[in-house]
Parts: C-alpha cells; sequence; structure tokens
C-alpha cells in the first residue's frame, strides 16, 4: 500500500487518497476548433508509461484538495509531490 | 505406556500439566508446551496423514512453518479449521485432530490404488488424457474434484471475532531468534518505536531446540534475560503467535497475531486472530532459515525428517521420534543432531554423508562418540511402509553423479535425521521486491539488493554460526534506529558463543537413481507427490523455465508453498538441463509467508459493517412505522409502506392515488446537497451544467443536467439560487459523492482562476417532500411567514421562513408532476418538522409514500432517472432533452455531442411504451424487437428502463430507450421475454400524464 | 505432433516416460517471417494458431520475451462465459466460448474447459434490473441465460448467504449454464504445442525493443536476440501494450492497472460453480485441485509491477465472506498480480492501426482469459486479411474519435 505525502497534510495511507490518473492533460481551450482526432486524444488517450509517470491524486478522506505526484509505474517509489499548479520535476507544470 | 516415546527429561514442556487430546478419534496425552507434532511424536504416532496424489503414507517431516505433511483438521462444527500444521498448533486440553486424506482411514486407504497406476500418472498425465468423449470431461472432472482437496471447510458462519490494527513504528523486527532479539536490544534501547514479531509462542526461535551454550550458560538464559528487559522498554512491543506474512509496498507490513488460538475453541472471549498493518520506519528480517530434505529413493517414508527437526523433538519437547536413527547429510549441521541423539539415548546407526572427505570439528565429535561417519555414501532407499524400517546406502563416485559400488549395503534404523543445507528465509525480502541472489558457497539463495528500506540479519541472510548472528542483529537493529534518529544508548554487550568450524557442504541436490529410471521415488515437494523424475520429464517435454516447471509438476504449489521443495526443485531442473542455478532462474515469493485465515484479513468489516450504512434523520419513524426499505448507494430508503398485510403493488397503488388526489409526503433527504459560493458561481454553474444559469434570479430554482466529458448523462438535479453568489444545489441520491468530487476536481484542477467554494451539505438537511394537491394547505397550517399563494410563491421558487417552528428553506419543485414543496431544514430538526407535516397532514389523510411509488409518479410524467433509464451511453437528445442544451456557450461534455456517434439519427431515443394487454406490466431490462421470430442473433431495438402499473391511469406505463423511436410513437415492437411470453407493446411518448404541466403550476 | 490419449500414457509408461516429445520446440529466430506475433500469452499462441489452421499462414514466429503464459494468462481467475450486455461485446465472447467448447478436442491438449455455470448475483433493484436487461439480451443473441430467483440460488448453491438481513442481500441471480473455468496454463501450452505443430517458431526469451517501419510500413522489429523482418506484426501484449505502442510513435486510450487474485488452501470440494457479484465485489470458484480462486476489482492506481495493495485483497475477501461466511475460517493460501490493460469502455481494441501491417489486440482489461481463442481467432484474421472481421470490426481504435464506444462496466465483473 503506498504511502503519499500529501502537501497540505502529510504522509498518509493510500487508502485516504482518490487517484486522478496522468496529469498535465490540457482540455483544449476551444473545443469547436478541436478535431474529432485531437478531442478523442484529450479524452481518452494516455501516456500510460512503464516507469516515471506525473500523476494527480485527491486527499479524498482528508483536505481534498488534489495535486501531482512523480511516480514510478514499476517500483512504486514516489518521486516528488506538488501543488496543482507547481513545478514538477522536469519541469512539468499545468496550465496557468 | 502412554507417551512411549517421551524422554524421561529435559525439554521446555510443563510435566506438572497432562493434556489429553486425541487423534484421528484415538485418545492421547501430551504436555502443555508441546507442539500438536509434538505430542504425536511423543505417542509414537507416524503415520499422520496421506499424501496428494498418490495417496503414499506420510509422516511428521518438520518441526515449524515448513511442515509439508501433517496438516489436520482439528475441531469440528462451527470451529472446525482446515490443514492446521501439526508443527505449530499448541496442545491445548481436548483438542481433536483428524487426518484429511485417507478413505476409509489413514492406516488403510483404498486411493492408494493410484500408488500403484504411479506410471499412468506422471506429472501432467491429465493434460494427455480425459478428453474422449469431448462430452465426458465432466463425468472425469467429478471424480478428479473428488479426490483433490485436502480439509473440509466449516458448513457454518464463524463463531469467532477477529480485529484489525494499524501501526507505526521506527524499526519492525520480523523474527525472535538470536538476531531478532539483539536487533531488538540495540534498537530498543535506543527509546525508537520497536515492534518484535515471531510466530512461534516463545521468542528465542532455533535457540530453543538447540544445546547452545552462551558466556557458558544455556543459550536459553540468555533468551530470557533479553525477553525480560525489551519487556521493561516501553516503546518496545513484543508480538508472540505473530507472523509478519507481507511486505508491501512503501514499508507496509503485515502481520497476523493468533490470539487465542492455543486455547480451546469457544472459551476465550477475545479475537481469534488480529491484523497488524505496520508501518515500519526500517525493517529488519531475522526470519531464519529453513533446512533442506535431501532428494533419494523413498525419501518420504514417515520417519524421514529434517534433523535440525529431530533435534528439535529431542531439545525442545523431550520425544525421541525414534529408536534407531540414520543421520543423512551433505554438511556438518546435522552432525549436531547426531550429537543429539546420541545423548538423548538414541541409538545412532550411522552418519551417512555424501562428501568424501569429512573432517570438520563436528565430524570428529560424532566419531569420537562411536558413531561410524560413511563419508562419501549415500542413502539410496528407504524401506518401509508406513514407517521407516531400514535404509539402504551405496558409495558414490568422485563427483558424485553415479556410484562406486554395484549394490547398496543395509542400515537398519527407524529414523533418518537429514540435512541437504541451508535455505535462508528470504521470502519477505523477496516480497519486498528485492531479487535473491545464488550464493555459490552456501547452495543457497541469499537476499539481494535492498528495494526497500529493510535488511536481513542471522540465517536469514546466510550466516548461521550464533556469534554471527547476535553480532549482525545488533549492529542491524543500532543502524535502523540510528536511521530513524535514534541514537544507540549502552546495554549489555552481545554473549559470547562457542566457535565451532564448519567445513563446506557439498551441493546434493538429488541422490542418482541406483536403479535408473526404474528406481524408487526421489521426492522433491512431499505435498504435491512431486518426484525428481517429474521434474526432469517437464524438462525433456519442453517445459524448461522453471515457473512452467512448477506449474506443469505442481511443485512449490502446495500449502508450504515450497520452502522445502523448491530449490531442489529448482537445481535439479538445472542439471537437468546443464545449466548452472542462477540462470535457470530466481525464486520469487509472494505474500503470505504462512497460510492467513480470510476472517483475519477481514477483520470486523463483517455484516453490518461490511459497508458504512446511512440513514436519515428520519429513519426511525420510517422503521416504527412499518416501511420497507431499499438499499441506495450506502442509504436505507423507504421502499414502501405496507399497511396490514399490504403487498408492494397495493401499497403504491393506495400511495400513489393520495399523492395524485390529496396529499403524500416523501422523505427526500438523501438527495445530495452541495452549497456552491462565490463570486464566480454563475459561471461555474454555467460550466458544469449543459443550460444557462446567469439570468436566474435570486429566490428562484432550476433544472439541470451535467454530462460527463464524453457527452453522455452524468446527473441531474435541482439548483436553487439563494442570493447572487450563493447556490444550492441538489443532485441523484447515488451520485452525490461522485458529483462533489467532479465539481472539486474542475475547480481546482483546471478552473483555478474561479472564486467557488464547495460544501457537502447532504447531511446536514432533512429533506420532507410535501406532495399533491393538498400540499399548499398542509404548508400554510405549519408556516406563517411564508405566502403560499401560487402568484407569490410561483413553480420553481424558492422561500426562507420557519416551518413547524423550525427555520426552513421550501423549494416549490416537483419530481411527480403535482403542486409540491420540499422543505429542507437542519437536519437534527428532520423528524420533528416530518411528525409536524403529518400532523397537519392529517385532516388530508397524508400519506407517505417511498422510492417505488416516487418511480412511478415520475414515470407518468417521463421523467427520468439518471442510473436507470441511463447508461451511460446516453446523450440529452437520446432523452429528447435537446431543450437544455444551450447553444451560447460552452459546457462540459458538449464538444463530445458533435462527433460522428453523437450526431447519428438512429441512436436509442427514450419514448414511452403501452403494452397492448394494458393489465400487462413489461419486466424493467425486458428488450425490444421488431421480429421476434428472427434468426438469432434477434436484431434488438433497445430495452424497457423503467416500468409500472400507473394507478391513477389504470394501466400499465413504461420507458423505454428505442432505436430511432421518437420518430416511431404509434409502431408497436415486440418484448420477448426470458420465460418464452411475447409481449406487444405501442410506442408512445413519454410522457403519460398531465403532458401539459397543469397540475404542477396550480 | 505426435498425439496424447490415454493409450500414448499408456505406451510412454513402458519407457518409463523416457521418450515424450517436447510439446514444442525451442527454435533460434529466422531473420524473417511472414507475419511475427509479439507476446506470448494465450491470446498470442492462440492467433499463431489460428494464423496457421485458418488461413494457411504458417512462417509465424510468436516472441515471448519471458516464458510463454508467464503474463496474465498465468495469473488470471479461469472464468469463461459469454453473458456481455451490447450485441457487438456478446457476439465476440460467444464466439470464443463456442471455440471453448471444442478447443481440447481441436488442439489435443486437455485444457479442462469445465462448464459448471456462471452466477451473476444481484443486490439491489438496480441490480436486478440490470441483471435482467442483460438476461433478455443474450436470450436474443443466442447466448444461454437464466434469471435464477433467490429461493431457486440457495437450492442451486447452498452455502450461498441469502439471507435478507445481510447488508446487501442477494435479490437474484442470473446464471450461465455454458460458463464455467479452464486450467489456464494448460490454454498457453495446448495452443503453443498445436502452433508448434504446424511450423510456428516459438520464441521465448526474446523481447521486443523496437519496431521498424519505413515509409509507414511495418518492416519488423529488435529484438534482445537480434532484428526479425516481417511486414506483419500483431501485437498482443496484455499489460505492456501501451509500452509497444509508443515503439510504433502510437498513443492508445489503454491505461495499465494491477488486478490481484488469491487461493485458499486446497479444500475438499464445496463450490461446484463459479459466483460473481459485482455489487459487493467478488468472484470465487474452486478449482479441480480444491483451492477456492478468489479475485476482486483492480487498483485504482497506474501500475506496472504485478503487485497491489492489501487493502484491495482485505475488501475483496469482506465481499466473498459476506456471501459464504464459512469461509471465514479458511486460509489465504498465496496472492498475485497481474498488469490489466483498461479501456474507457471495458472492451477490447482489436485493430489495425495508423502504421501499414502492423494490428493491436490490447485493452481486454480484466476479462481476456475467456476470449482467448475466440480473439486469436479474429485477431488471425485480421492479420490474414488486412481487415478485420466482422466480429471485431467494432472494436477498432477510430471507435474512440467516432464515439462510437460499447459500454460493458456492468458486464465486464469488475469494476474499473
Amino acid at each position: 500500500m503506498l504511502q503519499i505525502d500529501c502537501p497540505w497534510c502529510g504522509p498518509r495511507d493510500e487508502t485516504e487518497f482518490s487517484y486522478g490518473g496522468e496529469a498535465h492533460i490540457v482540455r483544449p481551450s476551444d473545443p469547436d476548433a478541436t478535431s474529432d482526432e485531437a478531442w478523442a486524444d484529450y479524452l481518452f488517450m494516455r501516456t500510460n508509461p512503464r516507469g516515471r509517470h506525473a500523476e494527480q491524486w485527491c486527499h479524498a478522506h482528508g483536505c481534498r484538495r488534489w495535486f501531482n505526484v512523480v511516480r514510478d509505474t514499476v517500483s512504486y517509489r514516489i518521486e516528488a509531490v506538488y501543488r496543482i499548479g507547481g513545478q514538477g520535476p522536469g519541469g512539468s507544470h499545468d496550465p496557468a | 505406556m502412554t507417551q512411549p516415546r517421551r524422554l524421561p527429561q529435559g525439554g521446555r514442556i510443563d510435566r506438572s500439566r497432562e493434556l489429553a487430546f486425541s487423534f484421528n478419534g484415538r485418545p492421547l496425552q501430551g504436555y502443555a508446551g508441546d507442539t500438536l507434532a509434538a505430542a504425536l511424536l511423543a505417542n509414537d504416532v507416524r503415520l499422520v496423514a496421506r499424501s496428494f496424489k498418490y495417496h503414499r503414507p506420510r509422516g511428521i517431516v518438520g518441526a515449524g512453518a515448513e511442515e509439508p505433511n501433517a496438516l489436520l483438521q482439528l475441531g469440528g462444527g462451527g470451529h472446525t479449521l482446515p490443514h492446521q500444521r501439526a508443527t505449530q498448533v499448541e496442545l491445548y486440553a481436548g483438542l481433536e485432530a483428524v487426518s484429511v486424506n485417507g478413505w476409509p482411514s489413514l492406516e488403510f486407504d483404498l486411493m492408494a490404488i493410484n500408488s500403484r497406476l504411479a506410471g499412468l500418472l506422471p506429472a501432467g498425465f491429465y493434460y494427455k488424457t480425459f478428453m474422449w468423449p469431448q462430452r465426458f470431461w465432466g463425468r472425469y472432472e467429478h471424480q478428479i474434484r473428488r479426490a483433490a482437496g485436502l480439509g473440509r471447510a466449516p458448513m457454518e458462519a464463524d463463531p469467532d471475532r477477529y480485529d484489525k490494527t494499524h501501526v507505526h513504528c521506527d524499526v519492525l523486527i520480523a523474527g525472535g531468534g538470536p538476531a531478532g532479539l539483539a536487533a531488538a536490544l540495540a534498537a530498543g534501547r535506543s527509546g525508537a518505536r520497536v515492534i518484535l514479531a515471531d510466530e512461534q509462542a516463545e521468542f528465542g526461535g532455533g535457540l530453543l531446540g538447540s544445546r547452545e551454550q552462551l558466556d557458558g550458560r544455556p543459550a536459553t538464559d540468555w533468551v530470557k534475560a533479553a525477553v525480560a528487559e525489551l519487556r521493561g522498554l516501553p516503546e518496545v512491543r513484543m508480538l508472540p503467535r505473530s507472523t509478519v506474512f507481507g511486505y508491501y509496498d512503501h514499508n507496509l507490513l503485515t502481520i497476523a497475531e493468533r490470539v487465542t488460538d492455543h486455547l480451546p475453541p469457544g472459551i476465550s472471549a477475545g479475537p481469534r486472530q488480529r491484523l497488524w498493518r505496520v508501518r515500519a520506519g526500517r525493517v529488519v528480517i531475522a526470519a531464519g532459515a529453513i533446512e533442506r530434505p535431501l532428494v533419494f529413493g523413498n525419501n518420504d517414508r514417515p520417519g524421514v525428517m529434517q534433523a535440525s527437526a529431530v533435534s528439535t523433538y529431542l531439545n525442545r519437547y523431550a520425544v525421541a521420534p525414534g529408536r534407531a536413527a540414520a543421520v543423512f547429510t551433505n554438511n556438518d549441521s546435522a552432525y549436531r543432531s547426531a550429537l543429539d541423539l546420541l545423548d538423548a539415548g538414541v541409538e545412532v546407526a550411522a552418519v551417512v554423508d555424501v562428501r568424501l572427505r569429512v573432517d570438520g570439528e563436528l565430524p570428529a565429535r560424532v566419531r569420537a562418540a562411536g558413531i561410524a561417519v560413511h563419508s562419501g555414501y549415500a542413502l539410496v532407499d528407504v524401506q518401509g511402509g508406513k514407517r521407516v524400517e531400514g535404509a539402504r546406502l551405496m558409495a558414490l563416485d568422485s563427483d558424485g553423479r553415479g556410484f562406486s559400488s554395484a549394490y547398496p549395503v543395509g542400515l537398519r534404523c527407524d529414523l533418518i535425521a537429514m540435512s541437504g543445507g541451508w535455505s535462508p528465509a528470504v521470502h519477505l525480502h523477496s516480497q519486498s521486491g528485492g531479487k535473491p541472489r545464488f550464493d555459490e558457497t552456501l547452495a543457497a539463495f541469499v537476499p539481494g539488493t535492498s528495494c526497500q528500506a529493510e535488511v536481513s540479519v542471522g540465517a536469514a541472510r546466510g550466516c548461521f554460526d550464533l556469534s554471527g548472528c547476535l553480532q549482525e542483529g545488533f549492529e542491524a537493529g543500532a543502524a535502523a534506529a540510528r536511521a530513524q534518529g535514534f541514537e544507540a544508548r549502552p546495554g549489555a554487550p552481545m554473549p559470547a558463543a562457542v566457535i565451532i568450524a564448519q567445513a563446506p557442504m557439498m551441493p546434493m541436490w538429488r541422490v542418482p537413481s541406483w536403479r535408473g529410471v526404474k528406481g524408487p521415488k526421489q521426492f522433491v515437494d512431499f505435498q504435491n507427490d512431486t518426484s525428481a523424475a517429474d521434474i526432469a520429464l517437464a524438462a525433456r517435454e519442453g517445459y524448461r523455465s522453471v515457473e512452467h516447471v512448477k506449474r506443469y509438476t505442481a511443485l512449490g504449489f502446495g500449502t508450504d508453498q515450497g520452502k522445502l521443495g523448491n530449490i531442489n526443485g529448482m537445481a535439479i531442473l538445472a542439471e537437468t538441463l546443464g545449466q548452472d542455478i542462477p540462470s535457470t532462474g530466481t525464486t520469487t515469493f509472494r505474500p503470505p509467508y504462512t497460510p492467513v485465515s480470510i476472517g483475519t484479513l477481514v477483520g470486523r468489516t463483517v455484516g453490518d459493517l461490511f459497508d458504512p450504512l446511512r440513514k436519515t434523520a428520519i429513519h426511525e419513524w420510517h422503521v416504527e412505522h412499518g416501511a420497507e426499505f431499499e438499499n441506495v448507494g450506502q442509504w436505507k430508503r423507504p421502499w414502501y409502506y405496507p399497511r396490514q398485510g399490504e403487498s408492494l403493488d397495493q401499497a403504491v397503488y393506495r400511495e400513489c392515488l393520495a399523492a395524485r388526489r390529496t396529499v403524500g409526503v416523501m422523505d427526500a433527504s438523501t438527495l445530495g446537497k452541495i452549497d456552491v459560493r462565490g463570486p464566480d458561481a454563475a459561471e461555474f454553474l454555467n460550466r458544469v451544467y449543459t443550460n444557462g444559469w446567469t439570468k436566474l434570479g435570486v429566490g428562484r430554482c432550476r433544472y439541470g443536467l451535467m454530462l460527463g466529458e464524453d457527452g453522455m448523462v452524468m446527473d441531474d438535479g435541482v439548483t436553487a439560487r439563494l442570493a447572487d453568489d450563493h447556490y444550492y444545489m441538489t443532485t441523484t441520491t447515488g451520485g452525490a459523492a461522485h458529483v462533489m468530487g467532479w465539481l472539486e476536481r474542475w475547480l481546482q484542477t483546471e478552473w483555478p482562476d474561479l472564486k467557488v467554494y464547495l460544501t457537502s451539505v447532504t447531511d446536514q438537511w432533512a429533506t420532507v417532500a410535501v406532495v399533491g394537491p393538498q400540499s399548499r394547505g398542509v404548508l400554510a397550517a405549519l408556516c406563517q411567514d411564508i405566502d403560499f399563494a401560487a402568484e407569490a410563491f410561483p413553480f420553481m421558487a424558492f422561500r426562507e421562513g420557519t416551518v413547524a417552528g423550525v427555520a426552513a428553506r421550501v423549494f416549490r419543485i416537483s419530481f411527480s408532476g403535482e403542486l409540491s414543496y420540499e422543505i429542507n431544514v437542519p437536519a437534527d430538526y428532520g423528524r420533528h418538522v416530518w411528525e409536524a407535516v403529518m400532523a397537519a397532514g392529517a385532516a388530508f389523510d397524508i400519506t407517505p409514500y417511498g422510492t417505488e411509488s416516487m418511480h412511478v409518479l415520475r414515470a407518468e410524467k417521463g421523467f427520468i432517472i439518471v442510473g436507470q433509464d441511463t447508461d451511460g451511453s446516453v446523450t440529452p437528445d437520446d432523452l429528447g432533452m435537446s431543450w437544455i442544451l444551450a447553444k451560447n456557450k460552452d459546457y462540459l461534455g458538449r464538444r463530445s455531442l458533435l462527433r460522428p456517434d453523437s450526431v447519428r439519427t438512429d441512436r436509442k431515443q427514450m419514448v414511452g411504451l403501452k403494452t397492448l394487454q394494458p393489465g400487462f406490466v413489461l419486466p424493467e431490462g425486458a428488450q425490444l424487437v421488431d421480429d421476434p421470430d428472427a434468426a438469432k442473433p434477434v436484431p434488438m431495438l433497445g430495452h424497457v428502463t423503467s416500468s409500472y402499473h400507473s394507478p391513477c391511469l389504470g394501466r400499465s406505463i413504461a420507458l423505454a430507450l428505442i432505436r430511432n423511436g421518437r420518430q416511431r410513437h404509434g409502431d408497436v415492437v415486440y418484448a420477448p421475454l426470458s420465460d418464452g411470453r411475447i409481449v406487444r407493446a405501442e410506442i408512445c411518448d413519454p410522457v403519460f400524464y398531465d403532458p401539459e404541466g397543469a397540475r404542477q403550476n396550480v | 505432433m505426435k498425439k496424447y490419449s490415454l493409450f500414448s500414457l499408456a505406451r510412454n509408461a513402458f519407457s518409463h516416460h523416457q521418450n515424450w516429445q517436447p510439446a514444442w520446440r525451442n527454435p533460434e529466430p529466422k531473420p524473417a517471417y511472414d507475419v511475427l506475433i509479439v507476446g506470448g500469452g494465450g491470446h498470442g499462441l492462440a492467433t499463431a494458431y489460428y494464423l496457421a489452421k485458418e488461413h494457411g499462414i504458417s512462417n509465424v514466429a510468436v516472441l515471448e520475451k519471458g516464458w510463454i503464459g508467464g503474463g496474465n494468462t498465468g495469473r488470471n481467475t479461469t472464468i469463461v462465459r459469454s453473458n456481455y450486455l451490447w450485441d457487438e461485446a456478446a457476439q465476440l465472447y460467444e464466439k470464443s466460448l463456442q471455440l471453448w467448447e471444442g478447443l481440447s478436442q481441436d488442439i489435443n491438449y486437455n485444457v479442462m474447459f469445465s462448464q459448471r455455470g456462471v452466477f451473476n448475483l444481484a443486490h439491489t433493484l438496480q441490480d436486478v434490473r440490470d441483471v435482467q436487461r442483460r438476461v433478455h439480451a443474450n436470450l436474443l443473441n443466442g447466448v444461454d441465460s437464466e434469471w435464477v430467483p433467490v429461493d431457486r440460488l440457495k437450492q442451486m448453491i447452498p452455502i450461498l448467504n441469502v439471507s435478507s438481513d445481510a447488508r446487501y442481500p442477494v435479490l437474484g441471480a442470473s446464471l450461465q449454464r455454458r460458463g464455467g473455468v479452464a486450467r489456464h496454463d494448460a490454454v498457453a501450452w495446448g495452443f503453443a504445442r498445436a502452433a508448434d505443430a504446424r511450423g510456428v517458431d516459438i520464441i521465448q526469451n526474446c523481447e521486443v525493443t523496437g519496431i521498424r517501419r519505413e515509409g509507414g510500413q511495418v518492416v519488423g522489429v529488435d529484438t534482445t536476440r537480434g532484428a526479425i523482418s516481417a511486414r506483419k506484426i500483431g501485437v498482443v501484449t496484455a499489460g505492456n501494450s501501451s509500452v509497444l505502442a509508443a515503439m510504433a510513435d502510437l498513443r492508445f486510450p489503454i491505461d495499465s492497472h494491477p488486478l490481484q487474485a488469491l487461493v485458499s488452501e486446497p479444500l475438499k470440494p464445496i463450490l461446484d460453480t463459479v459466483v460473481m457479484s459485482n455489487a459487493v465485489h467478488g468472484y470465487v470458484s474452486q478449482s479441480d485441485k480444491g483451492e477456492l480462486v478468489i479475485g476482486a476489482g483492480i487498483d485504482a492506481y497506474t501500475g506496472y509491477g504485478q503487485r497491489g495493495s492489501p487493502h484491495i485483497i482485505e475488501g475483496n475477501l469482506a465481499a466473498i465472506k459476506e456471501l459464504f461466511p464459512m469461509f471465514s475460517r479458511v486460509r489465504m493460501l498465496r496472492q498475485w498480480g497481474g498488469i490489466v490493460d483498461t479501456c474507457p469502455d471495458a472492451c477490447p481494441i482489436i485493430s489495425k492501426t495508423p502504421v501499414s501491417g502492423l494490428y493491436f489486440n490490447c485493452g481486454w482489461g480484466t476479462g481476456g482469459f475467456k476470449a482467448t481463442p475466440g480473439s486469436g481467432w479474429v485477431f488471425a484474421h485480421t492479420i490474414a486479411r488486412d481487415q478485420p472481421h466482422s466480429l471485431n470490426a467494432p472494436f477498432s481504435l477510430e471507435r474512440f474519435v467516432t464515439g462510437h464506444l460499447i459500454d460493458e462496466h456492468g458486464a465486464a465483473g469488475v469494476a474499473h
């Protein structure tokens, strides 16, 4: 069971959190100008890497804040935790 | 004579407490401190089980968790326990044990015929036969299944209770032998929070069964002192009878504590077992090592035991498992057992050692004691059936692959103590993600690089001398505490052990077969009857990966999980393939280390505690008034309120008519409620709902539809504007938590610029819906500060006021099509207001109604229920709700409505259905077709989503999703039912009652 | 291929089983093949077998990075059924079930397909609606299915807890009598042996590290055992599909998750059917060896670790104890995890891709084992003809663009 360091509350068991999947997926700013393919990419297509993965978690049974985690999907080791809008390792970040 | 094999003195048993127990109905005696296995051996019980496949007679092999044979059924009735390992069961008075795998009896087992048929039953035989004729497999399988399985599950619910405990600690130490105790002392003295867990009832591990000395005194004296010191340390928690069985991610470990298993069933008030979930800063694995068997002919006969187990029975339990022993070994450690046997008065016929040169210190002592040591020899066969009666040995050639003598010579003995070397217990290390590596010197897998904060010490790391174990343990304990921020504090130094140099062992994975392929079976996995020949056969047939071999031969798939056999099996495979062991495979262990009761893993989450149960503030009133309840999500909702002798249909009939004709009342408190506040609240609603919210005035309500980003209907509900920057949103009962999470996520991750605050207030408000033509009268009687006149308080408006003396929010909305008010009050006043409504309504014969009537009333109006009339594949247009899609703004899901599949013209659309036979109510879920006689697969048009008898219309009504249905009003379709009937129904508009909406607008 | 039978067993017994042939060869990879199948699980091996048998294409290699059947084929709970809701899925799984029914004889390897019936329990009124909807649809689709009311259920499964006092009482169930379980390893081994006999090379310990393309056409792969050429490549690497897709610069609508399962110690026969419950999250059957085989939902997070978190197993067992209170004193013997590719609609992708000659078969989520023969059969067709069979045409990648999803979450057996 993972232990996740909530940036607001500190380390807690995985059972307190809900998982939100891949982070930094940007909703197209003008959906009407977005092709069906690009919209499908936004909706469904995921990197799903074997290794380093930036993902969203929510401290659902705590502060209910969403935040970002960089985790290895094989070792499950957590490399970094950062707030929404914050700067992750390697420069990944959310839209302003 | 009772306990004929009990030694006159010694052992850690309490001879003053004799315990009566029974085995296969035979009354026997043992002592407190015995395991069941020790007590059976004390009574000279050799035959305890039949093997799984060949039903060969089997005896006790080990003295601990590795035991493959002595799996017994304990107790009866609801307390019965299958597969208890006799070597780990503490004896208690009245214990009843029976063997599990002999028919009609253990002594005379007809299934032993399988042993005669063994030639037809090689590994994997079942893949090659039982295929003809095709339909006969069921019969073959029935016979195979009857022969399978060991113990029996109870046939009653478990009478016992189980607990769970969640803890954090700085240092968790798995194993309370010398290394674990030393680690605990070092870590405990520093003040760190330490948990020391050991699977046995007593701490001390292997020392309990040995005659080792420390500082010139029995090592058990040191154990006693160490345990006493640890018990005095406030931050040290000692867990005996506790197996660390699982090592999960981020240093979470699980421990199964057997709290009352050592007591007779039914006498203790405590839980039977407790699951500990431990988040440990550091882990010290001091789990010891397991002695390997040797693989030779008929090595499964009762009386062939691990040498270390023989020593344990002699030293710890004062039991001599035989009268005349042969020791068979490839290393020095078994010589200790020879000396133990000799000193206990057991004849030692010989030590047979596969090594050509045997010149260590222990062998010298054995020779000095006058015991014959046959070096360069191997046992090749064991005589006897249900007990060992002798053995045969032959001289090995120089490389141990063949023999230098032509014929074996016999050796009289009734006990064989074997040692094939030691395998460190790398299980937890492996579970933690570590990859064990093969150590050529030890001929064993040892822990590899750590992936988590863990270290193995002592025998679990491959250190087999006592001084080394103590030293490693102490250092690891101190280092673990230091890593957690605790400085070592002084204490008594570790004691000194007598160091005896051990000569190298010689790997002997399989004794050559002295009669080639015709030789006796050489077992690798006792429980699954996997022999060396089976492994060779698997390799010959192309199953070359160790995982294939294990699966093909069942090696390691028994309840001992290959603790004895896996390494030997892997090595035999390597030899067969001409490879070395590391390139043949490694060994991966999964939890649990030893089997864990399902009840222990479940804990208290059974029955009512299986899932949280939510009740409204008015719940007890419903109970008192005889409501039947329906589970909706975690909620208990009143389903209907039967009066004396009423059926569901009768009650619903009465309830519906009351709401249509006079007044009904319903507890709507389970609806999700979200308080939405902030300057950008209107903009926020514009984005999450399909319709527009900017123009909704304060004091007004609006129905809204929420879509997922895939454009499919996700939730719906009415939202009221309480103030310019303040809305009160309702959601479906089942969707409340999801919607709350959905809204929060968008706000936090995508629209952090919006100033909006969300609060879930579902539990804070009780909602009483007063429904029907007389509802205005009821409200007027309860509330003086709101004007209920139609013009003053119109449909889809909201007012604040005082209802039955309680500050309330009253919404004039309707899910029934009738004049209707929903009174929201703080939940603590819910029952008070409900009762006031009932009292005020008495004059109108107010009738409480449940979810079933609610469904009927809304279906008559064609109102959907998300999740019943939709299933995640339905768009607003499918529901005929294009009117709710704003054209001039973006909202979640809108873009998906423009995809090719969303704009198809032949999508399934919401319609009404009237059966041609008006009294017939279609089953919900019935499929609709144009041609019921079409060949299968029959093209389907859609299905019935909701279906009821409508009391006010006097006929059945249904809602359905039908392909292109809006264009097909008036068509007759067919519903072929699962019972074979075919029902005809006409497609119609989904609004059956008051299509103009006049009744709610009065 | 020398045929397996009782007679061959007896004949070999006389020679002490020294003369059995290898079930499949252990060949070195050739430099080029007509078709490469990446992934030596049940689906990949079945694909190779049907390519040879149905389409006469036998110059085929199956490339497996580890040992065949070592992924989800050897890690699942072996349930086979075809009672899916939507027409497209029901037809695909039904084709598979029909192949199961003659599979042991067809490949001359006893896969122990045991049609002991599969029950799907309903615990709420909405469950009842959903299950009955599925029963009705199944019947019209030619899939055997029946609704079993609770009193009859109690007779059929006497140890099932149908008490109305349960937290979520059982209200009834659907039953597919033709459903059941099979011996998972045997499926991989049997297809391997039968494919090998038709000339297919099964190459183990050969990991694909790159997919070679020239002008939008696939031309081969790089592997840990060298480059291998082919102009048709079928990828069937459940769990790792996104990783292989990335080698061809493709992104898939897939998330890989751990799926855990466990077995109990072997018991004397106590449960002779398969019981599944979506509402309380658990499914259980008893293997021929006597072990209770138990599975549940997936872990929430993306994971390739073939392991999950213990609370998932604990919750799963709580559900099993609710349904079968007497199993409380039975012990869990072994737990493990697999990696499942989950798709947004809980349906697979069996599809051509934007790269010519490159085909993917993935996204089976938790339900792939039951589809093994059918999946291989339609995938072989897709590769051989360069166009999908009508059974798998709906399961294309394009559906995620058009929106024509086939939402089988309700019938997939496991919430994800």
